[in-house]
């Protein structure tokens, strides 16, 4: 009854850089000081520069205060730092005070507070990545991983202490992962993944590691190091902390200036492009343009520092991680149709504690659902196609120096809309490859066709009176469904060959083994399930939200006309 | 912040048709400027006679038949060949471009692809993967990204006399408007500024249907009242039709837009004006385009946007009928009776 998934090759990945203390990360957080030091002076010149009068700063720090004490008031997280409250009281202080000063004197008070607050907000982004507890982390997190899963496939005592799976087997890694590590030696690679799950960071941290790559930088919600345990891997994995409730011009430009200078100094990173999880389930459209313009101004800056001279390229490499189960989406797609349907705004809540996230590692492993990651082909900072050595190639294959995109009149220049435009495009390419490089697992085709047959029953309805029909009228008889199941997967092959999809190896085979594969596997571990079969053998379904969203993860590729 | 290219470098111009004559000259007043022409004669004969199709060539353009030379000395390139050539011309200059080129192109015309062993007028519809604008057509061709486009009311004869005129220089780039603008404005030519390129392109190629139709008008020899409905009702239609192929409404009703499309729809000069004339005399399609010197866009224009309507469903009143008039043998007479009985009569309700 098992479908076999194609062996990975296990194969055992050497580090590049042999000791942490050449990783670009630890550099930098030994110098810390000097390093944070450097973000806070340029985010100070950076914000001068967006508020050049004295009307206009003055203005963009009240702003910032007022909203900072609101924040204080309203929304409190066990994360944030304890002086707070004194902090921003002494600011608005200062601010109140600056009134009773002379022009002069008041001008030169301003620059300080701007500073103050600019080097308070760096020391909170600022991660703390620590070697030992660095090496702590990943042994504790392979130790773990490994015994709960030989623990659970063989049901013997002794099997605890024997080495038969690892993780390798549970979680497979596809794509371009030499390429990677080729680049990441290279240059400095930049990693976008696609963003479903709170687990996205942790497991990314880990796909890292067995590559060999040394540690990445990345932005991690400041929501997850409410969470204790995360918070101490995360810390020891790499992250920097992006606090999303901060939205003021300050925060933004040092959280933008700290990513810049990072990828500067070589430090490979990661971030989200989409900004938050996909509530709805839909692989992103829309990318945050804020941090994904510093991988671009970043190489500017290189360029324009080293003129004539060979600079360290930084290489954008989209990822996709593809699971059969979201832990939360439940929750996502009900915030996901509340914004949607009501209009209604929705706030920030994680109803995931450490409990449930100790709870749900332990049904994944005894469970067992797969998880992949794939890698996708590397791309330059403008979104065109890289080969192995790093040179950058236009669609007919020739190699294009990269720097004259920032070229005007023979010169380097900095041209803040040019590159606004530039980082518009390179969303789009990266948006273009998720949809490439996303691999498409029986249980997404299975919620994917049974939602599409049933709302093909209702065309009337619009998608929330659809979503409003009782679960219990809806059945799709055993044979049609595998019929749709059959032509659907006929047009995904055909997507594969042209490039446009790449699928699990466990889609091929007998259909009734590859619908009964995802119909198991489909959001396996929520209580009411999107897609199961009743008793006579049809499809049902227990909750056609969830459904929705399991569907959500194939829209995109005209699909629907082979329903 | 934004550089402005004040080098000594000449500025390239390709095509040396009536348009690409006349904006030769206007950037010779500025710059030096290499003019490419496809034959050689043509380049020896502006060598040697300094005149090229009426158009008397400025001292400072010098023509070529190097595109390698022409991309080499140029960062600065305006392409200015006929839609239907225009992807060939890339592919022939594309491999000696880079990144830091600016390429703005003056051509009102579809780029269309086609699955093989159909034609135009095989296939029943078109969709946007098909049919692609000439600024789209220099992204996919080549490396080059800053890019952009003229469009308004450019007469090329009346440019050639200095009249007073002016043009539109569309870009997501401000580099590139400012470049533009500063390398083609003088006293008596004025520059505006557009971000929406794709909007602008699509007005410009549109307003070559509306064209034929006021040629057709005056054929018939009706006047201004004719005229003042024709052009307000095919406003509205392009609003329509540019929104569905990717345009905003606001490029419609600027300089490209409106500008363009009563400049043309009363001038006798323009070629596809012509050819709605000639049509509303009763001359025959076939016969009228093998009589031009150059490319009447608007006929092609009719084909591509007729099909591009079906697909995308809009109502395009207008472009509909001209297409019967030239494919489907119906007469100017018949088609303005039939336009004159459309039930719609909404005036404005795309604002």
């Amino acid at each position: 009854m098992d479908i076999v998934e194609k062996k990975n090759k296990n194969k055992e990945y050497k580090p590049i850089l042999e000791g942490i203390p050449d990783w670009p990360v630890y550099q930098l957080s030994k110098n810390r000081k000097e390093f944070l030091e450097e973000v806070a002076q340029k985010s100070v010149e950076r914000i001068r520069q967006l508020r050049p009068t004295r009307k206009q700063l003055i203005d963009e720090l009240e702003t910032t205060v007022y909203r900072e004490q609101n924040r204080l008031k309203r929304n409190r997280w066990r994360a944030d730092p304890k002086d707070e409250s004194r902090f921003w009281s002494k600011i608005k202080n200062d601010l109140v005070e600056l009134s009773s000063k002379k022009p002069e004197e008041a001008g030169k008070k301003e620059e300080e507070i701007l500073l103050m607050i600019v080097q308070r907000y760096a020391n909170e982004i600022a991660g703390k990545f620590n070697a030992s507890s660095y090496r702590f982390a990943r042994e504790a997190i392979k130790f773990w991983f490994s015994r709960l899963l030989n623990g659970a496939r063989v049901k013997k005592f002794g099997a605890f202490f024997r080495k038969k799976y690892t993780l390798r087997d549970k979680i497979q890694i596809v794509g371009k992962v030499k390429m990677l590590r080729r680049l990441a030696k290279k240059g400095t690679v930049v990693m976008v993944p696609t963003h479903f799950s709170n687990l996205d960071s942790i497991l990314i941290g880990w796909v890292i590691h067995s590559l060999g790559l040394p540690a990445f930088i990345y932005g991690a919600g400041l929501n997850l190091f409410n969470i204790k345990i995360l918070a101490y891997f995360m810390n020891s994995l790499g992250a920097y902390k992006v606090d999303r409730r901060k939205k003021n011009l300050p925060y933004l430009e040092v959280l933008k200036m700290y990513s810049n200078i990072a990828i500067q100094k070589g430090a490979h990173s990661l971030f989200f492009p989409g900004g938050t999880r996909s509530r709805s389930g839909l692989i992103e459209k829309q990318l945050k343009l804020g941090l994904l313009s510093t991988a671009l101004e970043a190489q500017r800056n290189l360029y324009l520092d080293n003129p004539g001279a060979e600079v360290r390229k930084i290489f954008v490499v989209p990822v996709t991680l593809n699971y059969h189960f979201v832990l939360e989406a439940p929750e996502l797609i009900e915030d996901y149709l509340q914004v949607k349907g009501q209009d209604r705004y929705f706030p920030e809540e994680d109803t995931y504690g450490s409990f449930q996230l100790i709870r749900f590692l332990f049904k994944f492993f005894t469970k067992g659902s797969n998880i992949s990651v794939s890698i996708g082909r590397g791309l330059d900072v403008l979104g065109n196609y890289v080969d192995d050595e790093g040179n950058s190639l236009d669609a007919q294959g020739r190699i294009i120096d990269t720097r004259d995109y920032f070229v005007s009149n023979n010169d380097v220049t900095k041209d803040k809309q040019r590159e606004d435009e530039y980082t518009r495009m390179l969303s789009q390419k990266i948006v273009k490859e998720y949809h490439r490089i996303n691999r498409v697992f029986a249980s997404h085709l299975v919620a994917f066709i049974a939602f599409e047959i049933w709302q093909k029953k209702h065309p009337k309805l619009d998608l929330f009176s659809f979503l409003r029909l009782p679960e219990e009228e809806l059945e799709i008889d055993y044979n049609e469904f595998k019929e749709v199941f059959k032509r659907v997967r006929k047009e995904i092959y055909r997507l594969k060959e042209e490039g446009k999809v790449y699928c699990a190896s466990h889609l091929k085979g007998e259909a009734d083994l590859v619908i009964t594969h995802g119909l198991e596997n489909v959001g396996i571990f929520h209580l009411k399930r999107p897609v199961v079969k009743n008793k006579k053998g049809n499809i049902i379904t227990q909750d056609l939200n969830t459904l929705y969203y399991y569907h959500n993860r194939l829209v995109g590729y005209d699909l629907d006309k082979f329903i | 912040m934004t550089s402005i290219n004040l080098s000594d470098k000449p500025v390239g111009v390709i095509g040396a048709g009536n348009f690409g004559s006349a904006i030769a000259n206007i950037l010779a007043r500025n710059r030096k400027v290499l003019l490419y022409a496809r034959d050689e004669k043509v380049v020896k004969h502006i060598l040697d006679k300094r005149e090229n199709r009426g158009h008397k060539m400025h001292k400072q353009v010098m023509p070529t038949n190097d595109l390698r030379y022409l991309a080499s000395q140029c960062d600065v390139i305006f392409p200015m060949v006929p839609s239907a050539h225009f992807r060939a011309m890339m592919r022939k200059l594309s491999p000696y471009l880079h990144p830091y080129h600016i390429l703005i192109h003056g051509t009102k015309g579809f780029d269309i692809t086609l699955p093989k062993g159909e034609t135009i007028a095989s296939v029943s519809t078109l969709n946007r993967s098909q049919v692609k604008t000439m600024s789209e057509v220099i992204r996919e061709e080549s490396v080059v990204v800053r890019v952009g486009c003229l469009a308004g009311p450019n007469l090329a004869k009346e440019l050639a006399q200095r009249q007073p005129g002016a043009t539109v220089v569309a870009s997501p780039f401000n580099e590139v408007i400012q470049v533009g603008k500063r390398l083609l404005r003088n006293d008596r030519f004025q520059v505006y500024e557009n971000h929406d390129l794709v909007g602008v392109e699509i007005a410009g190629v549109l307003k070559n249907i509306i064209a034929i139709a006021s040629g057709a008008l005056s054929g018939l020899g009706y006047g201004e009242n004719a005229k003042g409905l024709l052009i307000s009702r095919g406003a509205v239609e392009m609003v329509y039709l540019g929104k569905a192929l990717g345009g905003n409404t606001s490029a419609f009703l600027g300089v490209a837009g409106i500008g363009d499309l009563v400049t043309t729809c009363n001038s006798p000069m323009s070629r596809n004006f012509t050819v709605g004339y000639r049509l509303a005399k009763g001359e025959k399609l076939k016969h009228i385009l093998e009589d031009m010197h150059e490319v009447a866009e608007g006929v092609n224009t009719i084909q591509i946007v007729k099909k591009c309507a079906d697909y995308y469903k809009v109502r395009a009143l207008i472009t509909g009928t001209l297409y019967k008039v030239l494919f489907e043998g119906m007469t100017v007479p018949e088609a303005l009776q039939y336009l004159m009985r459309s039930p719609l009569n909404v005036d404005i309700d795309f604002l």
